[in-house]
C-alpha cells in the first residue's frame, strides 16, 4: 500500500498546488455545495480549497452536519431552558448525546436520530447503519448501550413498494441491533401513504454510565496522539450526508445507493466492549465516532472543541479500498469506526486493549495547539484549514417561512361536519373492529418479534406496553422508561400544536408506566426548508416543542434534524419524533398496560370531547381535517402525577393512556394484554361529558388514561383525585369469567374475535 | 417497595445478585461462562448462576485454561457475527479444546451447557450431532416458547420431571435444528432428545425437537434461552407451572440448579 500511495501522490491537489493554480475549477456543486458556500470556503482560505479540503468543507457543511436551515430555529431549546430544568442534566445539546443524571451516581444518555434517505435506497443497510450510528454516539459519551427503540413510518400498507420497505427496514433493524446484544424495547409502525417515497426510519438508543464515566469529544494536549480504529476506511457512504441526506429525491438523477453504507454488527459488538474496556482503563482523552462525515466531522470536531490544533497523515489510514482518493477518505462514512485521543504515556495500554478484541487500529498524527487542523499525504499538505470554521462556523440562513396558504381551508374542514364524518357508524361493534385491524392500530407484534427484547435481563417493560422500561442498577431496582410518539397529521393541521402534542404523549406513556419524566429527545422530520411552507411547518414545531418542554418542565437533551424528505414538490407530514425518558427508583414497581385480576375497578381519568379531527377514525374515513385535539399541558401534569403516585403506592394494578383510537382503542389493548375481558358502561359518562357512545370511544381527547384499581385501593385512588381535582369515573369492573370486551347496551366482543382482527393484520400483508 | 399495606400490585423486587442463601453447599460450585468476540447472553447466563446460588467464572475464548470450573455454559449470541456459519469459527478458539477433551471424558466428563449460539458451536466442535440452519420463517424470531422437558436425566435437567413442560423465551435466526433421520431416530432411541417444543413448532426443527444431549448426558444443547427466564420482573409473562406476575416466568431457574445440585451430589 505504500508503494501504491507513493506513486499515486503526484496526482494530489496539495495546498501548494491550490495556491498555484488559483483558477482551476473544482466540482463544488458536484458535492452539493452552493455557489455562495463555495466563494465563503475561498474567502476564508485565501485561495481556492484544495481537493481534500472542498471535501470536507462539503460535507460539514451540508444541511445533515450544520444544521445550516433549522440553527437560527433550534437555539429556543437552549433558550428555553430553566433553571430547574437544568436540574437533572449533567451534559447538554451538543454533545453526541445528552446525559442526564438519575440519581445514586448513575447517569443515563439517549438520543434519537433519523435514518430516513438511506433507508429508502437500501432498506436493510439503511436501517441496520442508522441503529450502528446511534449506538455509536452513546459509546463516545463513555456509556454502555442499555436499549434502542425504532419509531418508524411507512406509505400505504397496501402500496407495492411497501412490502419491500418494511421487509428490509424490520429486518436490517433487527439483524444489526439484535447482533449488538441490545433489548428493542419500544417503537412506532405507522402507514400513511405520504410517507411512501420518504419513509421514516429513526432509531433512538439509551445507555448508563457512571457520573465519572462521562466523555467529551475534545482534542486536548499537544503531543497526545490521535488514532482511528475499528473497521477499516472503504468507499461506502462517500457523499452520504450532503449529497443523500441533504437534497429531495428526484426521479430523474441516477441512483444513490453507492451514498448508502454498509454495515458489519460483529464489528460494532466488538467496537462496543473494547471501548467499554478503554474507558474502564482510562486511557482515552476524547472519543469521537465516526457517522456523517466520517474524519472530516471526526478531525474537524475533535480539534475544534479541544485546543485547535491537529496532525494528521492520511496515507496512515487503513483502507478497505487502495484506489480511494484522499478526498474520498475523508468523506467515507463506513461504518463502525471511532477516533481517539490519546496521551504517549497510554499507547502501550491502548495498543493492549486493542490487541486483546483483535481491533484493527493506525496512529494519524497528533494534537496541536497551532488552531490549524493539518492533513497530509505522503507529507505534503493536503489540507489547511482553521477547523472550527469547518466543524462550527458553517453557513447559518435565515430561510424565509410563512404560513402555508391551504392551511385555513383545511382547519375549517372539520370532520365532524364533513361528508366522511356526519353520518356516524350504527354498528359500534363492527366500528371497534375495523379500528384494531386497521394497518395504524393493529397489533405490530410481526414486526417486534423480529427484534431481541430480552438480552441483558434487564427489560422489565416492552412492547406492547406504553413505555419500554428497563433496569439499570440490579442492587437497588433504579431505572428507566423511553416512550417516543408523534402524530403527524396533528401537526399537518397545526404543526405547532402537533409538536406539543407528540410531547404530551409521550410524557403521559412514560408517565402511565410509573416513571417520573425527566428530558427529552427529538428527532424533527420535515419536507424541503427551502419551501417557505415548510419551514414554517419546522419553525412552528420548534418553537411549540419548546415552549411545551419549558411548560412540562422537561428539557431537550440532543437529537436530530431531518430535511428534505420529500420527492417532486410532496413533502411528508411535518413529524416530530419526541422520545421521553424518565426513572424508576424501583423498576418493579412499573405499571403494565393491561388489567388482569378479577373485579378490579376500571377507571376512566380525564374528560372526553367531541375531537376526532385527525384522529385514526377519521383517518380510516379519509378524512384529514379541522383542528387536533385540545391540550392542557397543566392537566398532563397532574395526570402525570397521579399515576406516578399510584405507581409508587401501589394503588393500580394496570393503567394505559389514551391517545390514537381514544377509549376503543385503550379499552381493546387492555383487554388483549393479558387476555382478560371487562364490562364498560358508556352511559354516566356520556352524560357528564355531554357526548355520544361513539364519541366517547373514538374521539382522542387528551390528558387521559384508564386504570384498574383493586378494590381495597378505590378510596384511596379516589381521594387522591379529588385532592388535585383531577375529573375521573369508574366504567366498569375487570371480567375474567367472561372473555370479552362487553360495552353494555352497545356490544360484547369476545377477545378470541378482537384477537384475530388485531393481530391478522400485518401477517396477511408481509407474511 | 411501596408504603401500601394491602396486596403489592406487581412483582417483587429484583433479587440481588448474590446466591439467595450464602451459606448454600451450591455456593462453592463454579461454572464458567465462556466469552467469544459477539457473544451476547454471557453477563445474562452468570447472573442466572448465581441466582440458582452457584458462582459463575468469566473464561475468555482465547485462553487455555478452564480455571478449575465444575461445568461450562456456552451462552447466546452471534460469536463472530455468525459469519460463515453459526458457531462454525468460534469452534477453533483455543478454550474450545480444552472444553471439547475435558467434556468428552469418562465419568466424571465436564458438564457443558451450549444456548442458542452456544448449542450452534458444540454442533460444530461435534460435540453433539445436527446442525442449525435458518429458521423456517427466514425471519428472526423472538418469542415466549412452551417446551416438554424429554430426559430428566441429564445433568442439566434433573431437577424437572419428564414430561414437565416449560415456558421459555427463545430467540434466533438460525434456529432450525436439522440431522440426517439415521442420527434422529439414533438421538430418539438413546432418550438424547432432551427437550421438545410444545404448542407449535417455532423454526421447523425436525421432530420438534429444541434441545439435545450427547450420549453420556454431560452435554447439552438448547435453542431457547433459559437464562432469561430465572428472575421474576424480567421473564416471560407466562410459567407453564400456572399463573405468574407479570414477566414473573422463572422455568429455566431448573436448568442451572440441576447442574449445581448434581455436582454437589
Amino acid at each position: 500500500m505504500t508503494a501504491e500511495t507513493t506513486s499515486r501522490k503526484f496526482n494530489i491537489d496539495t495546498v501548494a498546488h491550490a495556491e498555484a493554480t488559483p483558477d482551476q475549477a473544482l466540482p463544488w456543486a458536484e458535492l452539493g455545495l452552493k455557489e455562495n458556500e463555495y466563494r465563503r470556503v475561498e474567502e476564508i482560505l485565501g485561495r481556492r480549497p484544495t481537493g481534500a479540503e472542498l471535501a470536507m468543507y462539503s460535507v460539514m457543511w451540508s444541511e445533515h452536519c450544520s444544521y445550516k436551515s433549522s440553527k437560527v430555529h433550534l437555539r429556543q431549546f437552549g433558550e428555553k431552558v430553566t433553571d430547574a430544568m437544568k436540574e437533572h442534566l449533567l451534559v447538554g445539546i451538543g454533545e453526541n448525546a445528552g446525559v442526564v443524571d438519575i440519581g445514586d451516581g448513575w447517569a443515563v444518555t439517549f438520543k434519537v436520530e433519523s435514518h430516513n434517505h438511506p433507508s429508502f435506497v437500501e432498506p436493510y443497510q439503511g436501517a441496520a447503519t442508522g441503529v450502528g450510528g446511534i449506538v455509536r454516539d452513546i459509546i463516545s459519551m463513555g456509556a454502555r448501550p442499555v436499549a434502542v427503540m425504532d419509531p418508524l413510518r411507512f406509505g400505504a400498507i397496501d402500496h407495492p413498494d411497501t412490502a419491500r420497505l418494511v421487509h428490509g427496514i424490520v429486518a436490517g433493524i433487527g439483524g444489526y441491533g439484535n447482533s449488538l446484544g441490545l433489548p428493542n424495547i419500544g417503537g412506532e409502525v405507522v402507514f400513511d401513504s405520504v410517507y411512501q417515497g420518504n419513509p421514516l426510519v429513526n432509531a433512538l438508543a439509551v445507555g448508563v454510565l457512571r457520573h465519572e464515566d462521562i466523555r467529551l469529544a475534545n482534542a486536548s494536549g499537544a503531543g497526545n496522539r490521535v488514532v482511528l480504529f475499528g473497521a477499516r476506511t472503504g468507499g461506502d457512504g462517500i457523499g452520504g450526508a450532503s449529497v443523500l441526506a441533504s437534497e429531495s429525491f428526484d426521479s430523474t438523477k441516477p441512483s444513490k445507493r453507492p451514498a448508502v453504507q454498509v454495515g458489519d454488527p460483529f464489528a460494532e459488538k466488538v467496537l462496543i466492549e473494547c471501548c467499554l474496556e478503554l474507558f474502564k482503563a482510562s486511557v482515552v482523552e476524547g472519543i469521537q465516532d465516526l457517522g456523517a462525515a466520517g474524519i472530516s466531522c471526526a478531525t474537524s470536531e475533535l480539534a475544534s472543541n479541544g485546543d485547535g490544533g491537529m496532525h494528521v497523515e492520511l496515507t496512515n489510514v487503513l483502507l478497505r479500498d487502495p484506489s480511494l482518493t484522499p478526498g474520498e477518505i475523508l468523506m467515507s462514512e463506513s461504518q463502525e469506526r471511532m477516533m481517539a485521543v490519546v496521551t504517549p504515556e497510554n499507547v502501550a495500554a491502548f495498543e493492549a486493549i486493542m490487541d486483546k478484541w483483535a481491533v484493527e487500529y493506525s496512529w494519524l498524527g497528533e494534537v496541536t495547539d497551532t488552531g490549524r487542523l493539518i492533513i497530509e499525504w505522503a507529507g505534503e499538505k493536503i489540507v489547511d484549514v482553521d477547523p472550527r470554521t469547518v466543524a462550527h462556523e458553517g453557513p447559518v440562513y435565515e430561510r424565509p417561512y410563512h404560513r402555508p396558504t391551504w392551511l385555513d381551508g383545511v382547519q375549517a374542514d372539520a370532520f365532524t361536519t364533513s361528508s366522511a364524518g356526519v353520518e356516524r357508524p350504527a354498528d359500534l361493534r363492527e366500528a371497534v373492529l375495523e379500528l384494531m385491524a386497521s394497518p395504524n392500530m393493529c397489533a405490530k407484534d410481526w414486526v417486534t418479534d423480529q427484534y431481541d427484547r430480552y438480552v441483558q435481563g434487564n427489560t422489565a417493560l416492552a412492547m406492547p406496553d406504553d413505555a419500554g422500561v428497563v433496569r439499570v442498577d440490579e442492587e437497588t431496582g433504579l431505572g428507566v422508561a423511553i416512550s417516543t410518539d408523534a402524530n403527524g397529521r396533528y401537526s399537518y393541521l397545526d404543526p405547532y400544536e402537533g409538536a406539543r402534542l407528540a410531547l404530551a404523549e409521550a410524557y403521559r406513556n412514560v408517565a402511565t408506566s410509573g416513571a417520573a419524566p425527566l428530558a427529552v429527545t427529538d428527532c424533527l422530520n420535515f419536507g424541503s426548508p427551502e419551501d417557505p411552507e415548510v419551514m414554517w411547518q419546522f419553525a412552528e414545531t420548534v418553537r411549540g416543542l419548546a415552549d411545551a418542554c419549558q411548560e412540562l418542565g422537561v428539557p431537550v437533551t440532543g437529537g436530530n434534524v431531518s430535511l428534505y424528505n420529500q420527492t417532486g414538490g410532496v413533502a411528508i407530514h411535518p413529524t416530530p419524533v419526541v422520545g421521553v425518558l424518565g426513572v424508576f427508583d424501583d423498576v418493579a414497581r412499573r405499571t403494565p398496560s393491561g388489567w388482569r385480576e378479577d373485579g378490579q375497578a376500571v377507571y376512566l381519568l380525564g374528560t372526553t370531547a367531541d375531537e376526532l379531527d385527525g384522529s385514526e377514525w377519521a383517518n380510516l374515513r379519509g378524512h384529514l381535517g379541522g383542528r387536533p385535539p385540545a391540550l392542557d399541558l397543566t392537566a398532563e401534569k397532574t395526570l402525570a402525577a397521579i399515576l406516578v403516585n399510584c405507581s409508587r403506592d401501589g394503588m393500580i394494578d394496570a393503567a394505559h393512556d389514551l391517545s390514537e383510537g381514544g377509549l376503543a382503542a385503550g379499552l381493546s389493548e387492555m383487554a388483549l394484554r393479558f387476555d382478560v375481558g371487562a364490562r364498560i358502561g358508556l352511559d354516566e359518562l356520556c352524560e357528564r361529558d355531554g357526548i355520544d357512545a361513539f364519541t366517547a370511544l373514538f374521539s382522542e381527547s387528551q390528558a387521559r388514561a384508564v386504570v384498574s384499581v383493586p378494590r381495597s385501593e378505590e378510596v384511596r385512588f379516589n381521594d387522591m383525585c379529588t385532592a388535585r381535582n383531577f375529573p375521573t369515573m369508574r366504567i366498569g369492573v375487570v371480567d375474567t369469567e367472561n372473555r370479552a370486551l362487553d360495552v353494555q347496551g352497545y356490544f360484547t366482543l369476545p377477545l378470541d374475535v378482537l384477537r384475530e382482527a388485531h393481530e391478522g393484520t400485518l401477517p396477511k400483508h408481509f407474511s | 417497595m411501596t408504603s401500601s399495606p394491602v396486596e403489592t400490585p406487581l412483582i417483587g423486587g429484583p433479587q440481588p445478585l448474590a446466591p439467595a442463601d450464602a451459606a448454600s453447599p451450591l455456593d462453592g460450585v463454579s461454572v464458567g461462562v465462556v466469552t467469544f468476540p459477539g457473544t451476547l447472553d454471557d453477563r445474562d447466563a452468570a447472573r442466572a448462576v448465581r441466582l440458582a446460588g452457584g458462582s459463575a467464572v468469566q473464561l475468555w475464548h482465547g485462553d487455555h485454561d478452564l480455571q478449575g470450573v465444575d461445568a461450562v455454559i456456552i451462552p447466546g449470541g452471534f460469536s463472530y457475527g455468525d459469519y460463515l456459519r453459526a458457531g462454525a469459527i468460534s469452534r477453533f478458539a483455543p478454550l474450545m479444546e480444552q472444553i471439547t477433551a475435558a467434556a468428552s471424558g469418562g465419568a466424571d466428563a465436564l458438564p457443558v451447557l451450549g444456548i442458542c449460539n452456544g448449542f450452534q458451536v458444540l454442533t460444530e466442535a461435534h460435540l453433539l450431532p445436527g446442525s442449525m440452519i435458518k429458521n423456517e420463517s427466514l425471519h428472526f424470531l423472538c418469542r415466549d416458547q412452551r417446551l416438554r422437558v424429554e430426559n430428566a436425566g441429564t445433568f442439566w435437567t434433573s431437577e424437572y420431571a419428564e414430561g414437565e413442560e416449560l415456558v421459555i423465551p427463545l430467540k434466533n435466526q438460525d434456529g432450525q435444528f436439522v440431522a440426517d433421520n439415521r442420527t434422529l431416530d439414533e438421538l430418539e432411541g438413546e432418550g438424547r432428545v432432551v427437550f421438545r417444543y410444545v404448542g407449535g413448532n417455532p423454526n421447523g426443527s425436525r421432530r420438534d425437537i429444541a434441545g439435545i444431549s450427547n450420549a453420556a448426558g454431560n452435554v447439552v444443547g438448547l435453542m431457547p434461552h433459559p437464562e432469561h427466564a430465572v428472575e421474576a420482573g424480567f421473564g416471560p409473562d407466562s410459567s407453564a407451572r400456572g399463573a405468574v406476575d407479570l414477566r414473573g416466568g422463572t422455568d429455566g431457574l431448573g436448568i442451572f440448579t440441576s447442574v449445581l445440585k448434581k455436582l454437589v451430589g
